[in-house]
């Protein structure tokens, strides 16, 4: 083997080999990657800015998109009602999803890798309570969870706070609607690392189960958790983008692409479809390739390769 | 004329970093009625060895040159179709896992009839009554009730002799045991055995016995090939060959197995382990832990040559 | 302190009932696994005892109750004259005790690398501390392992069987102990193989007067190994004593059987007497002795009564054969 870096050696493992030789890897997380970047450098990228209310120009508003009669081709995929370039407005809609998402995955992983470090390390009666409140959860579709919890801290929120955290009301929504099925895949793993002989080569040296947990059983279960989080991903974009819609998630003034294509839904049968239906294969488009990308890590870190 | 005839047999796998030869031109063959065992250490190529020959290679590995004839026919071209007749009704296995040998679902004497009648002609009330009987005959207890039995129901070393039963019900003229005893306790082993000994005696049905415990080996065989790197290293009737070994390697693994009859200071160990199969040495495969290394070790692979008693494949022997 | 482990009359109960609600269903009783019962032993300082038996008579569980992974029903276990639970409690003490497990391939943490692995008693007792002092000690226990100081950069799975034990015994002399369990250390591992870590292991106990508990199903390796021998059936020691004696003259009629049922590799025509039978459930043993319904010297008095330890010359066994001079 000639490769000696770090660097040098995952570029030639069989991960790299495989990831080279599937075509539906490799064209999915480009797909990811260039919606990712195009999002998260929104403000450098995008041809306009959709929420500067001075740049805009009722004058520009319902022109259809640039390759259709009519179009203007400074607004690549046409504007809605208010002149806003729906490419832009795509842009920083999809760079909100991803931040709602990626930060509610965060959370959600960090509460479900805990319980189910806990739960799987303990058993016992702290098992058996644990897995009792994750099989309820687990009873009620995500999205219901999360419209729930939404309505309750909304309400429990003085008004001029709700505004402002609307953001992290959702996050913290989709968050603890995703938590369980983590719990429930790292207990599994915990419960089959535990009786493994080294963890109780460092039980014998008299090492603390915080310790154990931490230093010993946390890595070797990050593994099937972290495909099943890429996969979740999609769903929570999805969660996120359902509750947009139906207005119960993020405002007008910070749409996500949810918001994008509920506004854009009012002028689907007048004819302006591109409102709606940009928006909408963007997501599709994002939600399917990190649902392929996730499959595809799923079976490729699969133990029968080893 | 020798039942089973293995001749030149090459086994590899096709990877991405080249192909790795895990069998290496083997030769040896079976007469009807002998129990033949194949010992090595793991990774030496003794249940591929099995595998190629009863036709259940795991791809990517393929048999890549040589032949297998059974009674004068060469099986190992066949296609999955033609083999199935063949696997079971004239060549029996015998795994080591008896938990992952029976289904777990069906009943012994159902899987039993089954096997049979695949291969036989039978009526389902003959077929019944023969598994009864092979019950019987590998000493279960009560057959015509535990032939109703699961596999769960049955302790370690009795689920080993309904796979025996299994295996030799449709009558094959040989069976393949791949390290049947090592799951089980040691006085489980004595009887498992001694049973399978005497049940193939009985059928006149040959045996190729695979695994790493030279004891099994040297109650239970005729003859003996030791195999050492996808090679066989040493071959010979059993006696000689664990008595009066010629090869190096032979001596080296005779002497590092603690006896009962007495005690010695220290085991005789042979430095260094087995060669993964991608860095197999030049020349003898075991020259560089051999204490009777010549040039000629590290230039030529030595074919098997007969010495005495025995064959081995070795430049300088043992005289 | 002569003594470094003594057991005194030590049991060890499972509780293997069925979930509550399907037992109270089922009206069913409490089921309780008697994994160790009353079993004694000592082990003399740099001397080794071992361990040998079938699946099912407890060896394994002796071996965690031996460091303490167990606590036992009932009994004592004192270590250098200490009560264990009490020794394990003081670092001083606990890292004079450690352990080597059966399988290679489970005991490392297959995310560490190996020069972290070999460090950690090192670490967790603060033996030696700043990263050269430790790199360097890491590299004698390397080396003392017959591995080279560089092996400590890789992982686990870049290395055989063998040398995965051959770090497992690295990593359980780091802390400097005084006293190792060996649970089936070899078991796992091919006859050339086993021989390099029997003769590791013999080798080790001379240099640094090690006392080994040593636990195997294997009686040829055991006979190589130990000083003394205790035989275990189904949870109880059968016969105990010199080693040597054991193999020379056994007396209790399950170390027979054990004897004979051991392949004839010298080919010195012993031909093996197979007995029939196999072990049954721990769960619900025979009542009486519970070798009886395996053994040819069985009497109405073996079926009812347990055996106690009764002497014979150097050697104690738990017969009533033996005890009636009928054996």
């Amino acid at each position: 083997m000639s490769a000696t870096t770090r660097v040098g050696r995952f570029l030639d493992s069989d991960f790299v080999y495989q990831y080279c030789r599937s075509p539906v890897a490799v064209i999915s997380s480009i797909v990811v990657l260039v919606v990712a970047v195009a999002s998260v450098f929104a403000p450098w990228l995008a041809p306009h800015d959709p929420f500067n209310l001075a740049s805009l120009d009722l004058m520009d508003s319902l022109k259809p998109p640039s390759f259709v009669a009519g179009g203007d081709p400074s607004f690549p995929l046409g504007t809605d009602d208010q002149g806003r370039d729906v490419l832009s407005g795509i842009m920083y809609g999809t760079r909100i999803s991803l931040l709602v998402a990626v930060l509610a995955i965060a959370f959600s992983l960090v509460v479900g890798i805990s319980v189910g470090l806990l739960s799987g390390y303990a058993g016992g009666a702290i098992d058996a309570t644990l897995m009792r409140i994750t099989d309820v959860q687990l009873t009620f579709p995500s999205i219901l969870i999360a419209l729930l919890v939404d309505g309750v801290v909304r309400a429990a929120l003085p008004r001029n706070m709700q505004e402002q955290l609307e953001l992290y009301v959702i996050i913290f929504a989709i968050g603890i609607s995703q938590w369980p099925q983590f719990a429930r895949t790292v207990r599994g793993s915990t419960m089959v690392e535990r009786g493994r002989d080294y963890v109780m080569a460092a039980r014998v040296i008299g090492l603390g189960s915080g310790r154990i947990l931490l230093t010993h059983i946390l890595p070797n279960v990050l593994g099937p958790v972290l495909v099943i989080a890429t996969l979740n991903l999609g769903l929570a974009i999805l969660s996120e983008a359902a509750l947009s819609f139906l207005g119960v998630g993020l405002p007008p003034t910070q749409p996500s692409l949810g918001t994008l294509i509920r506004i854009g839904n009012n002028f689907l049968f007048s004819g302006e479809w591109w409102i709606t239906i940009f928006p909408g294969v963007t997501l599709a488009a994002m939600v399917l390739s990190i649902n392929l990308l996730g499959d595809w890590l799923r079976d490729a870190l699969n133990p029968r390769l080893r | 004329m020798a039942l089973l005839d293995v001749e030149k047999l090459v086994v590899e796998f096709p990877g991405r970093r080249g192909t790795l030869r895990a069998l290496d031109e083997i030769s040896f063959s079976i007469e009807p009625g002998e129990v033949l065992g194949v010992v090595g250490e793991s990774g030496a190529g003794k249940s591929l060895t099995g595998a190629a020959i009863i036709g259940l290679l795991e791809p990517p590995g393929r048999i890549a040159g040589g032949q297998i004839l059974l009674e004068g026919k060469r099986i190992d071209r066949l296609t999955a179709d033609q083999m199935r007749p063949i696997r079971g009704k004239r060549i029996g296995a015998i795994f080591q896992d008896p938990l992952t040998t029976l289904d777990p679902l069906v009943s012994v004497g159902k899987q039993l009839v089954e096997t049979m009648q695949t291969h036989l002609p039978l009526s389902d009330s003959e077929a019944r009554k023969r598994a009864v009987g092979w019950l019987e005959q590998v000493g279960i207890p009560a057959a015509s009730e535990r032939v109703n039995a699961f596999p769960h129901q049955f302790s370690g070393g009795m689920r080993q002799r309904v796979v025996i039963a299994l295996a030799l019900c449709a009558e094959p003229k040989l069976v393949i045991a791949d390290e049947p005893t090592t799951a089980l306790d040691v006085s489980i082993q004595a009887q498992i055995i001694a049973l399978l000994r005497n049940l193939t005696q009985q059928h006149g049905t040959s045996v190729m016995l695979v695994t790493h415990d030279m004891g099994v080996i040297a109650e239970t065989a005729d003859r003996v090939a030791v195999m050492y790197a996808g090679r066989i290293a040493e071959i010979g009737p059993v006696r000689d060959v664990v008595l009066h070994p010629s090869h190096p390697y032979t001596e080296g693994l005779m002497g590092s197995i603690p006896q009962l009859e007495h005690r010695v200071e220290r085991l005789r160990q042979i430095d260094g382990s087995m060669p993964r199969l991608t860095s197999i040495p030049r020349g003898c495969a075991f020259n560089p832990r051999c204490t009777r290394v010549i040039d000629r070790c590290t230039l030529d692979r030595p074919d098997l040559m007969q010495h005495g008693a025995t064959s081995a494949a070795c430049w300088n022997m043992f005289s | 302190m002569s003594s470094v482990l003594q057991a005194i009359e030590v049991s060890r109960h499972f509780d293997v009932s069925r979930p509550v609600l399907q037992r109270l269903l089922a009206g069913e009783k409490k089921r309780t696994l008697r994994a160790v019962d009353e079993v004694s032993f000592d082990i003399p300082r740099a001397t080794t005892l071992s361990l040998v038996g079938e699946s099912g008579c407890g060896k394994s569980t002796i071996a965690r109750l031996a460091v303490g992974l167990y606590t036992p029903s009932s009994g004592e276990i004192r270590f250098e004259g200490h009560p264990l639970s009490s020794a394990r409690a003081q670092p001083g003490l606990r890292r004079k005790m450690n352990m080597i497990f059966q399988d290679p391939y489970a005991s490392l943490n297959p995310r560490w690398r190996v020069r972290d692995i070999v460090a950690e008693p090192i670490r967790a007792f603060g033996i030696l501390s700043g990263q050269k002092a430790i790199a360097d000690r890491v590299g004698e226990l390397l080396s003392q392992v017959g591995l080279s100081p560089a092996d400590g950069e890789k992982f686990p799975h870049e290395f055989s069987g063998g040398q995965r034990q051959r770090i497992s015994i690295a990593r359980a002399l780091s802390s400097e102990p005084e006293f190792l369990v060996c649970d089936e250390p070899t078991s796992a591992l091919d006859v050339s193989v086993q021989a390099q870590i029997l003769n590791l292991m013999r080798d080790l106990q001379v240099k640094f007067g090690l006392t080994y508990l040593f636990i195997s199903h294997n009686l040829a390796v055991v006979r190589h190994m130990s000083d003394r021998l205790g035989v275990m059936y189904l949870g109880r020691i059968v016969e105990q004593g010199p080693g040597e004696e054991i193999f020379r003259t056994p007396r209790h009629p399950y170390t027979r059987l054990l004897l004979d049922a051991i392949p004839d590799v010298a080919m010195v025509g012993r031909t093996r007497t197979p007995v029939s039978g196999e072990v049954p459930s721990p769960i619900a043993p025979p009542p009486g002795c519970t070798f009886h319904p395996r053994c040819p010297l069985a009497n109405d008095r073996c079926r009812a009564e347990k055996p106690t330890q009764t002497k014979a010359g150097d050697v104690m066994v738990a017969c009533h054969a033996v005890e009636e001079g009928r054996a």
